[in-house]
């Protein structure tokens, strides 16, 4: 019985001693920025570079755990929405300190927010709050609460605090004394930043050891990707963030458990068709643009299976909308991406009195179907998607001309001169809230692509989805919001102002030598937990 | 060198005929995906493999071949008829005329090309045929590729303007287009045939390098510049060893291209 007791106790003894390995703390975490950040006040964040450094120094209210989407209390241990969305009265944490040792309070919310709303910073992350105009009124009140009141009430309100990252009112060291796991311990421009662990940070493990456990963290400057690769295969970074579908082959070639498919991310690649009145294109072309049925034969004519099968060598999935699959709250369920069928398409355009001549379609007064798809060059993935999409065309008599234009040219012609006639290009979401995408749905936006600006809604569809956006950012009812943002995401599906190509898999490479990395599709995908993540001993006694 | 010269005449004279017959040669279209083949190793079915689309690589380095090689010369050919036309003028005219066509030269020459191409290039219509494409590319190398060699010219001009030969024709009546056309321009054939030869790769090059920032000859058209533009990533490329087969052939047509010219051609 006894020798029983002993093995149990050494099984235990071992059990917790790899434990101990697994939140070995200490090291030092290396990987690559792919430019230099442009800023280091938290507020102005708007490159990826200065979002990695707030991401990573920055102390937040609340935060949008990216691997749940749920919101979990950070600085502040609860909060409340009252007055109809308007007002959100944070209860904040006692006891907390900058890392350069300044007592956090109710009012370093308050300058954070009175700095965040100041139109003359042009803060980036500012923008998300206004939601009219007035001013944002903020209250410090007692019991270390405080209380910050918009001019209009903002729908998803609590989850924009994700995005602010709470600034010092007395520090001497102002943005550069933070309440994040890190802080900014050594920057050599244009060649690597050093963070080192945030000794006043306040979150521990559930063992009571305080967190981080990586002692400092280098981010080289290397805008190289193959170099960064060489660098990942050499051992000299920990892990690669975001992953070409090559790379992450290649990755995946040489050492499987370094390799991590998240799933689609939020991403999309999409193409879009010119259908503003003005703009400078023959009239039976326009014809054919604001044309439904025209633009759902495309769509089926497209096999996005292979777009993404081949384009993104599997590393992608059809997409079916606006909203990815991998937003778990809002996305619609009920839709599913349009299957290739070039024959359904040719019948789609029969209706509209296309017909086929000689292998080439006609419209109805004998012009031969033939128009240009502009994408950004340089893009492999955006130009191997438009020469597929070429030859899928071919299959319904249309002929495609694919044309690569430098970005600054390319923005002209689908902002200011509308000299185009069908657009491929992606879009980056990193906010799960349909708010966030109001400036592309509303017809009065500038970024409501093909045909922005609208002066009154140009059909009836915009309109109604006019309707719906605004009644779901007017509500404070998920359950509201989310049957509004349904409906928009049907009519987006049916009527296909944007065709939904794929939406990219969210690919990252990690280290053996990093332990609790669980990387996942919203950014940033590795190091979201990045406060827990360790170095195995071995590196982190090397380092 | 002459056995390298003729090695390089009969390597050139080869591949222009296998890049005329591509018709006849090649194995399949070189648009064609064969989608469920992409990045395939050379097989029997593919020579070289197919590209990440699933395209015959072999039939895309016949057809860009083809592209670069017979549209590069007709560019060379119309820089340097206009090199010729300008800095021909320019020299035999001499006094201001010469200073003012060549600060215009001068003015021309320090363009940044590329995004002179870029720019212009962005500003064509939208829906021209790869074909057109293609052709418009190395027109507008050719129209803007003449600055360099009509300095040369200019000043290859001049000295023959002044020389005796040219003194006594004037001296006999000749004068004009009678001066320039029996007596200066046969005079300039050889500079502006090593102008020419020089030009050739330089043209091959540039299109190369607009290609590989994705501004080159539509797809799907190939061209060199596209072909190349699978290297680009030397990491992910590297597994893939024929690949590099339009790059060696990029290199040695080049190559050839300089060996074709006699020493005395040769600038100094």
């Amino acid at each position: 019985m006894k020798k029983i007791l002993a093995v149990l106790v050494l099984l235990t003894l071992i059990t917790f001693g790899s434990n101990r390995v697994l939140a070995q703390s200490g090291g030092e975490l290396h990987f690559c920025l792919r430019s230099e950040p442009k800023t280091f006040n938290p507020l102005l964040a708007a490159d990826d570079a200065s979002e990695t450094i707030r991401y990573m120094t920055g102390g937040v209210l609340v935060r949008v755990n990216r691997l749940t989407q749920d919101l979990e209390p950070e600085l502040a241990t609860s909060w409340k929405i009252t007055n109809g969305g308007k007002t959100i009265t944070f209860q904040l944490r006692d006891g907390l300190r900058f890392s350069d040792g300044t007592a956090f309070s109710a009012d370093d919310v308050a300058f954070t927010m009175q700095q965040l709303m100041d139109p003359a910073l042009h803060s980036p992350t500012g923008d998300a709050f206004r939601s009219s105009e007035g001013k944002v009124e903020t209250e410090v009140l007692p019991k270390n609460r405080v209380r910050i009141t918009f001019p209009a009430p903002i729908a998803g309100l609590d989850r924009l605090f994700d995005q602010v990252a709470i600034m010092s009112a007395k520090s001497p060291q102002k943005e550069m004394a933070v309440l994040g796991p890190y802080y900014v311990g050594e920057n050599k421009a244009g060649s690597y930043l050093i963070l080192k662990r945030n000794p006043n940070y306040w979150e521990k493990d559930p063992a009571g050891r305080p967190l981080p456990y990586i002692e400092s963290v280098r981010l080289d400057i290397q805008s190289n990707r193959d170099i960064e690769m060489l660098r990942l295969t050499r051992g000299e970074i920990h892990f690669i963030n975001s992953l070409d579908a090559e790379y992450f082959d290649k990755v995946v070639a040489q050492d499987p458990s370094m390799a991590h498919d998240a799933g689609a991310s939020l991403d999309s690649e999409e193409m879009w068709f010119n259908q503003v009145a003005t703009s400078p294109l023959p009239s039976y072309k326009k014809a054919w643009f604001i044309s439904t049925n025209f633009r759902r034969a495309v769509s089926e004519a497209i096999n996005r299976e292979d777009l993404a099968r081949i384009v993104f060598r599997g590393h992608a999935r059809p997409a079916v909308g606006p909203v990815s699959p991998a937003n778990k709250f809002w996305f619609n369920a009920k839709l599913q991406a349009h299957p290739f069928d070039q024959k359904s398409a040719l019948q789609r355009l029969t209706q509209d009195g296309f017909h086929l001549q000689d292998g080439a379609l006609h419209d109805r007064d004998g012009h031969a179907v033939e128009f240009s798809v502009i994408t950004n060059a340089g893009n492999k993935y955006r130009e191997r998607m438009a020469t597929m999409i070429q030859q899928d065309l071919s299959g319904i008599g249309i002929k495609l001309n694919v044309v690569t234009l430098d970005f600054p040219s390319l923005i002209e012609r689908i902002t200011h001169t509308f000299d185009y006639e069908a657009c491929l290009l992606g879009l980056v979401n990193d906010e799960l809230d349909p708010n966030a995408q109001m400036t592309v749905w509303l017809s009065s936006a500038d970024s409501h692509q093909w045909n922005p600006s609208q002066k009154t809604p140009a059909t009836a569809w915009e309109a109604e989805i006019d309707k719906l956006m605004r009644a779901q950012a007017s509500t404070l009812d998920p359950k509201k919001r989310k049957e509004d943002f349904d409906k928009v995401q049907e009519i987006a599906w049916q009527q296909e102002p944007f065709i939904y190509l794929v939406n990219k898999n969210a690919l990252s490479a990690v280290s053996p030598a990093v332990h609790n990395a669980h990387p996942v599709v919203l950014r940033p995908q590795v190091y979201w937990n990045i406060d827990q993540l360790s170095l195995t001993s071995e590196v982190a006694r090397n380092r | 060198m002459k056995w390298a010269r003729t090695t390089a005449i009969v390597f050139l004279l080869a591949v222009s005929s296998a890049c005329l017959l591509a018709n006849v040669i090649a194995p399949a279209s070189y648009a064609y995906q064969f989608r469920e083949e992409p990045n395939a190793a050379p097989s029997r079915h593919h020579l070289l493999g197919t590209d990440d689309l699933g395209r015959d690589r072999f039939s895309r380095v016949l057809y860009g071949t083809r592209v670069s090689l017979l549209l590069a010369p007709a560019a060379a050919l119309l820089s340097s008829l206009l090199a010729a036309f300008i800095g021909g003028i320019a020299g035999f005219s001499g006094g201001w005329v010469e200073r003012f066509v060549m600060a215009g030269t001068d003015l021309f020459l320090s363009l940044p090309w590329l995004f002179l191409l870029i720019t212009v290039r962005a500003l064509l219509p939208l829906n021209v045929s790869p074909i057109l494409s293609v052709l418009i590319t190395f027109a507008m190398l050719g129209c803007l590729g003449w600055a360099g060699a009509a300095r040369i010219i200019c000043a290859d001009a001049r000295s023959l303007a002044q020389s005796d030969f040219i003194l006594l024709a004037r001296a006999s009546g000749s004068n004009g287009f009678r001066l320039l056309w029996r007596h200066l321009v046969p005079n300039l054939k050889p500079v502006l045939y090593a102008q020419f030869w020089i030009s050739v790769p330089v043209f091959i090059l540039t299109e190369a390098n607009l290609g590989i920032l994705g501004l080159g000859v539509a797809e799907p058209m190939p061209s060199w510049g596209s072909l190349l533009r699978e290297l680009e990533s030397f990491s992910t490329a590297s597994g893939q060893s024929w690949q590099v087969v339009p790059l060696i052939l990029f290199i040695l047509v080049v190559s050839s291209f300089h060996l074709v010219l006699t020493k005395e051609e040769l600038p100094v």
